[in-house]
């Protein structure tokens, strides 16, 4: 693959959060347009990796390249100016911010953002909801909201943690769509994921992550003769 | 005429009155408090001192540079406002991570300080500060005479409350700090320095106390004390409306300067305590104040 490319790069990554050593040397990297995700148990530090790389954790060392700049000694505010979109677990979703309020909060980190129209376009029920108190959301429209809101900023490599838990399947297909549409469109996914069903067929890639180390790399045509193996790491 | 079911009517318009403007001033310091508390989560004790510090700062400008009452109405919430933003950097800052405790001490030490500095140098009887010559005379309305210089503090504190008020819950920087508050570190990885907004915030609400300072100076007495005899109340005001309310602050601080006035009327004995017992029926009541979030 050639390096420019190349949007995310991790090379020997450690994280810790006070006393606990999180992350032991990571190493992964994503090519523009490509969907990744990161496979594992839970406290695996799949969700460690994405808030690593936001500058998130409590102290992080190694290499973290952000379309192409160093980050690793970036204040943390910084980061997200290079062109990167979090969408956290929990979704941070603000209570005391509506519905279009919380849409329009992230500034604008690059210039080609989708537009409003488009994404209520995109997200019908988030218009029609774009005055109600942010957390009034039901969980799918509250995770909507969250995609939508760093759509909004241009942000071409995307950091999405479980975003399909606790939705309903019409919602998770949904979502499926939504991230084929933004590949489509060249974005770089980076997705941690519990539900395999759900990321094997729009994933380029696979990291499968154990203790706070990626132990596999899987393409997505290997996906068959590696299930085996997927199966003992990912206990399913 | 002055009289009206046995009602003394220039008496009670008159203790109203004077009940609004002790609101104004309650409601100034209460926003300035509930601003800082709702994004630091501190209570800000120095905000006594800062209030102090805009009436004397007003006092020498006027004294030692000919600084009309109009240009110290400008500068002097700005230079107050300037030392909130030290006292965060360099006092609050360090300390943050620690308990909020520390942070309460700190801020109640630094008013002790500022305090015991002016009482050293300009005694605590007290300094005169002449009403500016524009809002000198009064104006003389059915049941009382309103002098013109009440009648400003009331609109000017209820503009500044208001504009406050439309900053922080109906523009992008007041959603800046509404969210920056709930989730400071999300805040941050959208790309928002939230480090300097809380500076910035905790500037303004310093600024806003010493705004009220240079209002209160040709009113009040300009003394040492002036501050900590207001800070008890506005805490208690603060406690009512709910911590961290900034609509709450406003108006509770309005609303127990016309309670306070009205007891001053009725029962003057009380009038001292009455913000205080309201208090204390709120917090059996309703906990988090009348306006504030049940958590």
């Amino acid at each position: 693959m050639s390096s420019h490319r190349e949007k995310l790069r991790l090379d020997g990554v450690h994280a810790f959060y006070g006393e606990s050593h999180i992350l032991h040397g990571i190493d992964l990297h994503l090519n523009q347009g490509e969907l990744v995700t990161l496979l594992g148990r839970n406290g695996s530090g799949r969700s460690t990796t994405l808030r690593a790389i936001m500058n998130l954790v409590g102290r992080r060392s190694g290499s973290i390249t952000v379309n192409g700049t160093e980050t690793i000694d970036l204040a943390g505010h910084r980061i997200a100016h290079l062109g990167l979109g979090y969408c956290p677990e929990e979704r941070g979703i603000f209570a005391s911010l509506n519905v279009e309020e919380n849409l329009m909060l992230p500034p604008a980190v690059r210039s080609d953002g989708m537009t409003v129209e488009e994404l209520y376009d995109m997200f019908p029920n988030l218009y029609e909801r774009r005055h109600s108190q942010g957390t009034r959301l039901s969980g799918g429209e509250q995770q909507m909201l969250a995609l939508a809101r760093i759509l909004r900023t241009g942000a071409n490599i995307l950091l999405l943690d479980e975003i399909t838990e606790g939705l309903a399947p019409v919602i998770v297909q949904k979502l499926g769509e939504v991230l084929t549409k933004l590949k489509k469109r060249g974005l770089t996914i980076l997705l941690v994921e519990q539900n395999f069903r759900f990321a094997a067929p729009i994933a380029d890639r696979h990291y499968v992550m154990e203790h706070g180390h990626i132990v596999e790399e899987v393409h997505a045509g290997e996906l068959q003769q590696k299930e085996a193996l997927l199966n003992t790491y990912l206990g399913v | 005429m002055t009289t009206f079911l046995g009602i003394n009517l220039f008496a009670l318009f008159g203790q109203l009155l004077v009940g609004l403007i002790n609101g104004s001033f309650y409601a100034l310091l209460s926003l300035g408090l509930a601003i800082i508390f709702g994004l630091l989560k501190i209570i800000n004790f120095a905000q006594g001192a800062m209030y102090m510090l805009g009436a004397f700062f007003a006092w020498m400008a006027l004294s030692y540079f000919g600084m009309n009452y109009w240009v110290a109405l400008i500068v002097v919430p700005l230079v107050v406002g300037f030392l909130g933003i030290l006292m965060e950097r360099f006092l609050v800052r360090p300390i943050a991570h620690e308990d909020h405790l520390y942070s309460l001490l700190l801020t109640f030490g630094v008013a002790l300080m500022l305090q015991g500095v002016f009482t050293h140098v300009y005694g605590s009887s007290g300094l005169a500060y002449a009403i500016p010559e524009a809002l000198q005379g009064g104006t003389k309305l059915p049941f009382m005479y309103l002098p013109n210089y009440r009648a400003w503090i009331i609109v000017a504190s209820i503009v500044v409350c208001g504009a406050t008020w439309w900053l922080v819950e109906k523009t992008r920087l007041g959603a800046y700090l509404r969210a920056g508050t709930e989730n400071p570190q999300l805040m941050q990885a959208f790309g928002i320095n939230v480090p300097l907004i809380v500076t910035l915030t905790f500037g303004f609400g310093v600024a806003l106390a010493g705004f009220a300072g240079v209002m209160a100076a040709p009113v009040y007495s300009v003394s040492p004390e002036m501050g900590s005899n207001l800070l008890i109340v506005v805490f208690a005001i603060v406690v009512i409306g709910g911590m961290g309310s900034i609509g709450g602050a406003i108006l509770t601080g309005l609303a127990m300067g016309v309670i306070e006035g009205l007891t001053k009327y009725l029962y003057p004995e009380a009038s001292t305590t009455v913000i205080f017992l309201v208090m204390v029926i709120v917090l059996l009541l309703k906990p988090a104040g009348l306006f504030g979030k049940e958590a």
